[in-house]
């Protein structure tokens, strides 16, 4: 098989994305940590336009955007399917990961009030229209877009630490943290999470 | 013969919720119509949507929105893989994987960067407009480099990213008109000649939406941006 490599961070909800899939794929790869503040010549060559991560590099070959590389895999690595062959549900769980790119996005750690309560009104989409009653938004088995909002998992854990506040209070929005704690269950992606213990709480 | 044929008009209803003048719904009309799938036109008043967009999109209630046999697909790049997964004629993507992920990387580099950037021109003044003029001559840059080679994006043939781009055929030289400023010039030529291309197809010229109409709605609108002093 072609040598496959990924150019991550350890903190990037993107290069999750990959990581997981590759996992759930059970494909070997190599990982390569970059700092984004100085990146490596690889990355500048692989990915020109954005000079970003995560970036796939498949035979030699670069693919670039998390949502691309996913539909990618999903084509070159049919085994361990993480989206439906039926085109109307395929256009549904694109649907959501565009939601999980437009609304994830940008949110980091140290982002204050707005993002917060912009998230706050995105977890309640979630629950009301993309999960519903399902035991992940792929149904019995994690899917692209389980995936895609994968972020979710560890991030208010990120917020909690930078700023203060527990996101995901039980009361609020039970669907979406039964499922962060059915999801980070999952063995690649329980063994797969950023060590949290690595940040360092932004003093303002 | 004419049940056959009812039954099979039936089977496939098809209805797209746009308005005249949104480059969104005109993607999803030129790849209906490279397909030849006949379809109705809703055109949406978006500031008295009606009760069915509300309804087919409850999440952005935007257009476009395409209805298959009452199913809704919201999102135009969402909208046009399905298109092109359920009606397998002039198929929009290639079969190759990695040159299907060029296409869909070129479609994300137009939406998330190359329409921002230039929206950034029309719409904002001063310094910020000056960084989004440098950010559009970046960008466009790169879509140049994309072009060597080719007729189009896709190839020979019109493909996904074409119609993403496909913008830049008919309102840059609308923006253009309306700001006086020129943004793609010379120093662009392959762009120049693949805008000729995309705008001489026949699906694409007689598509629409007419270019005075299309004048008069953005020099409204950025006489609302840059009100006179």
């Amino acid at each position: 098989m072609d040598e496959v490599k990924l150019l991550g961070m350890w903190l990037s909800p993107y290069s999750y994305r990959v990581i997981w899939a590759l996992k759930q794929k059970g494909i070997a790869y190599e990982y390569r940590e970059e700092d984004l503040s100085n990146q490596s010549p690889l990355l500048l060559q692989s990915n020109p336009v954005h000079k970003k991560i995560p970036v796939l590099i498949h035979g030699g070959k670069p693919i670039c955007e998390s949502s691309v590389i996913l539909e990618y895999m999903e084509e070159i690595w049919p085994q361990n399917s993480l989206l439906s062959s039926d085109p109307y549900e395929r256009a549904i769980a694109r649907f959501w990961i565009k939601f999980a790119d437009d609304k994830i996005c940008g949110t980091k750690g140290e982002e204050q009030n707005k993002a917060i309560e912009e998230s706050l009104e995105m977890l309640k989409t979630i629950e009301e229209d993309a999960l519903g009653d399902k035991k992940f938004f792929g149904g019995d088995n994690i899917s692209m877009v389980d995936i895609a909002f994968g972020g979710l998992a560890y991030w208010p854990g990120i917020v909690e630490k930078v700023v203060g506040t527990n996101l995901l209070e039980p009361h609020r929005f039970g669907r979406p943290q039964a499922w962060t704690k059915r999801f980070m269950e999952v063995p690649e992606i329980k063994e797969n999470l950023p060590d949290l213990r690595r940040i360092v709480k932004k003093e303002n | 013969m004419v049940e056959v044929e009812i039954a099979k008009s039936m089977a496939e209803e098809v209805k797209l919720f746009k308005t005249w003048s949104t480059p969104f719904g005109l993607r999803v009309v030129w790849a209906l119509k490279l397909k030849g799938i006949p379809y109705e036109a809703i055109d949406e008043d978006l500031s008295n949507k009606s009760a069915l967009l509300l309804q087919y999109n409850p999440v952005y209630k935007k257009v476009p929105v395409l209805v298959h046999n009452g199913k809704p697909i919201s999102e135009s790049l969402v909208i046009l893989e399905y298109i092109d997964e359920t009606w397998k004629q002039n198929p929009l993507l290639p079969q190759d994987p990695l040159e299907k992920a060029r296409e869909r990387f070129w479609a994300k580099f137009n939406d998330e960067k190359l329409l921002q950037s230039i929206w950034g021109v029309f719409a904002k003044e001063g310094k910020e407009r000056e960084e989004a003029m440098a950010a559009s001559m970046e960008n466009l840059k790169f879509v140049e480099e994309e072009l060597k080679g080719k007729k189009f994006f896709g190839g020979e043939k019109i493909g996904l990213a074409d119609i993403t781009f496909g913008w830049l055929a008919n309102l840059i030289c609308v923006f253009e008109e309306v700001t006086g400023l020129k943004m793609i010039d010379e120093r662009f030529p392959l762009l120049l000649a693949w805008i000729q291309e995309f705008s001489q197809h026949p699906i694409i010229k007689d598509a629409g939406p007419p270019h005075d109409k299309l004048v008069i709605k953005y020099q409204a609108l950025y006489e609302k941006f840059h009100p006179a002093k």
